[in-house]
């Protein structure tokens, strides 16, 4: 299997611990290699384990609430970093209360996630995402 | 009885020791000025020949050395981001005994390398990636090494996928490389030793030779190692003997602190962030130092913080600060100087410890106050040593650094607030470091002797 490194963590002064556990032991068992950096995490911290791991995607947890002021410019400060083209990933309880998921999937799209998980999303569901995005990236590499 | 000699080849003092490799018995100390542009043996003898006639030992059966002259072992490090593998390869080379003259990060530039040729390091260590990780970055450089003028060595310690490519287009080039581990095989793992060995075994092979002190070597048995290097093994068996300590070693040029311990946080519900942080760590700060760098205490602690604890006038320790720098070999003579230079270490102190002491940063969030710690926790080390040229020579050594531990400039620092202080007034924390190498027992009882 290609070499499959992926950047985890809770961003910002979120405490939250139990999820991350649980995602960490499961992308580790689906194969992938986690550089899991736990809980309040700030935006260069995943930028700086990605960069020295080579990591392919960063996925990123909030559960607190304030998910949509935490990860605002984490696309850009990507780009500054060399990071180009990295998969950005999102999901928890990503924003304060019960939004319609449509409108909040939208707002963090714009921001330049790849993918954006609502509430509840059982790890399954993103381990088909990240298999299928690793692909791409793959036979994107694999034709340069 | 087994008499021992134990000498450290300062830059500006060669201090020799008599110490028994069995008993652990303190016979004398003597010291004479460092001759290294002459010829090294010169100061060596003056030395040797006050030490005999202090201690009536007129022959030794072992003699064992430590250098920091002629410039002391400098080194380039280099990593990928600065405060992970380009942190890591510092923290490596520092912990070895090494003067980072320059750490790089990121991809180096054809003016780095101008750079890297002006400083004409004795050893570059390069670094960069985790293994598996970026591989890049460490091949880019090993390029841009290649190019270099100056005929240094390089030590290799980076991404293991692309240490082979790295050693062949370093190797091209005509330079000895020498590889090892990654100094951060995996995300936030430090793995400084195999690099440590690599620097020093390269000390000991080259570096030497090369800067005239091969007429030293002559004359002892060995020269095993750069004195921070020494002090920092001393340390190492102290604490094995007393517990966590730290040491100051205030200079003319720079201050060194030391710290044993692993500093993890003392708070409960802190969050601990950043780099592992070595045990045994020891930094270096080139622009604070009791003579000739005595201008950067003002600069960093601030010129009314001198005026208040010296009690002297704002000129009056201006034109001391300039007279010190321009000669360094000044002493204090008068009350006001002695105020002065009372002052200034406290500040130097003070100024070291919390560089070298993590901090704690409370943070806000909507459930209330939660902790984050970068760095290490040193505020229930109970043990802090001083020692240094500079130090030993001053009055009130012991209420200078109480006076530091207390400040209240800091709030956020881990600094020690309560330790108690011990000088090491015969200067013999390097010559324990030596002596432990063949005679770790004997170098215990003399380290229990002085610090306990
Ligand atoms: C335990 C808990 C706490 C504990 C946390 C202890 C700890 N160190 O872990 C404490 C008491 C400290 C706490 C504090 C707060 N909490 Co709280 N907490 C909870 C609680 C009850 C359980 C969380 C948990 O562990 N769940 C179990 C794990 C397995 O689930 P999970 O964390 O959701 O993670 C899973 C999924 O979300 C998903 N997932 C997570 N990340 C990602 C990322 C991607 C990409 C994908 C695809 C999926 C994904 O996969 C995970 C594994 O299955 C929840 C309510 C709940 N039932 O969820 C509230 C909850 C998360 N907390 C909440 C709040 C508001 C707070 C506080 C702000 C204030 C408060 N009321 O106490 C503080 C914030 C503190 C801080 N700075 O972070 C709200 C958040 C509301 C929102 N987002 O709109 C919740 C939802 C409660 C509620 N309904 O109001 N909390």
């Amino acid at each position: 299997m290609p070499n499959r490194t992926m950047v985890l963590g809770v961003i910002g002064a979120d405490v939250h611990a139990v999820g991350n556990q649980i995602l960490n032991f499961a992308f580790t068992q689906a194969g992938f290699n986690v550089v899991n950096l736990g809980v309040m995490v700030s935006q260069e911290e995943f930028i700086e384990a990605a960069i020295e791991s080579g990591a392919q995607a960063i996925v990123v947890s909030s559960l607190y609430g304030h998910g949509e002021l935490d990860c605002r410019g984490l696309r850009d400060k990507c780009d500054e970093a060399g990071l180009k083209g990295i998969l950005l990933y999102v999901g928890g309880n990503i924003v304060v209360g019960k939004q319609p998921f449509e409108e909040v999937e939208k707002r963090f799209k714009a921001m330049g996630f790849n993918k954006v998980f609502g509430p509840g999303t059982p790890p399954e569901v993103t381990i088909k995402a990240l298999i299928e995005d690793y692909e791409i990236l793959e036979k994107a590499e694999k034709a340069e | 009885m087994k008499p021992v000699l134990l000498i450290d080849f300062g830059s500006t003092y060669t201090k020799v020791t008599a110490a028994d490799g069995e008993s652990g018995e303190l016979y004398a100390t003597a010291q004479s000025f460092t001759t290294v542009k002459e010829d090294i043996s010169l100061g060596l003898e003056n030395a040797l020949g006050e030490l005999k006639s202090l201690s009536g030992i007129s022959a030794f059966d072992e003699c064992y050395a430590c250098s920091s002259a002629a410039g002391g072992l400098r080194m380039v490090a280099s990593g990928l981001v600065p405060s992970l593998t380009a942190e890591a390869a510092r923290r490596a080379a520092l912990g070895a005994g090494a003067k980072v003259i320059k750490t790089f990060a990121y991809e180096m530039t054809e003016e780095d390398i101008g750079e890297i040729d002006a400083i004409a390091p004795d050893i570059v260590l390069l670094s960069g990636g985790t293994d598996g990780g970026n591989s890049a970055c460490c091949i880019h450089n090993a390029n841009i090494l290649a190019s270099a003028k100056a005929n240094f060595p390089v030590v290799l310690a980076c991404n293991r996928n692309a240490s082979a490519k790295c050693k062949a287009i370093l190797e091209a080039s005509g330079r000895e490389v020498i590889p090892c581990e990654n100094v951060m095989p995996s995300f936030g793992q430090l793995n400084i030793e195999p690099t440590q060995n690599a620097i020093r075994d390269l000390f000991l092979k080259r570096i030497i030779s090369a800067k005239g002190l091969s007429k030293a070597q002559a004359l002892v048995d060995d020269i095993i190692m750069p004195t921070p290097a020494a002090v920092l093994e001393a340390l190492t068996l102290l604490s094995e003997m007393t517990g966590e300590l730290m040491a100051v070693d205030l200079g003319g040029a720079t201050t060194d602190v030391y710290s044993i311990t692993d500093g993890l946080p003392t708070r409960a519900g802190t969050v601990l962030r950043g780099l592992p942080e070595p045990y045994a760590k020891r930094t270096v700060e080139g622009d604070i130092g009791m003579r000739y760098s005595a201008r950067g205490i003002p600069e960093n602690a601030g010129m009314d913080r001198l005026i208040k604890i010296s009690g002297e006038s704002e000129d009056g320790i201006q034109k001391w600060i300039e007279r010190i720098h321009e000669n360094p070999e000044t002493l204090a003579a008068t009350e006001s100087e002695r105020n002065m230079d009372f002052a200034l270490a406290s500040l130097a102190i003070e100024t070291g410890l919390v560089r070298h002491a993590g901090t704690v940063e409370t943070v806000y969030t909507p459930m209330g106050v939660a902790y984050q710690q970068i760095g290490k926790d040193l505020t229930r080390v109970n043990k802090l040593i001083l020692t240094g040229g500079a130090l030993i020579k001053l009055e009130r050594a012991q209420e200078m650094a109480l006076l530091a531990m207390k400040t209240d400039a800091y709030p956020s620092s881990l600094i020690p607030r309560d330790a108690s202080v011990i000088l090491d007034k015969h200067y013999i924390l390097s010559a324990a470091g030596l002596l432990k190498r063949n005679h770790p027992e004997a170098a215990k009882v003399l380290l229990g002797k002085e610090f306990t």
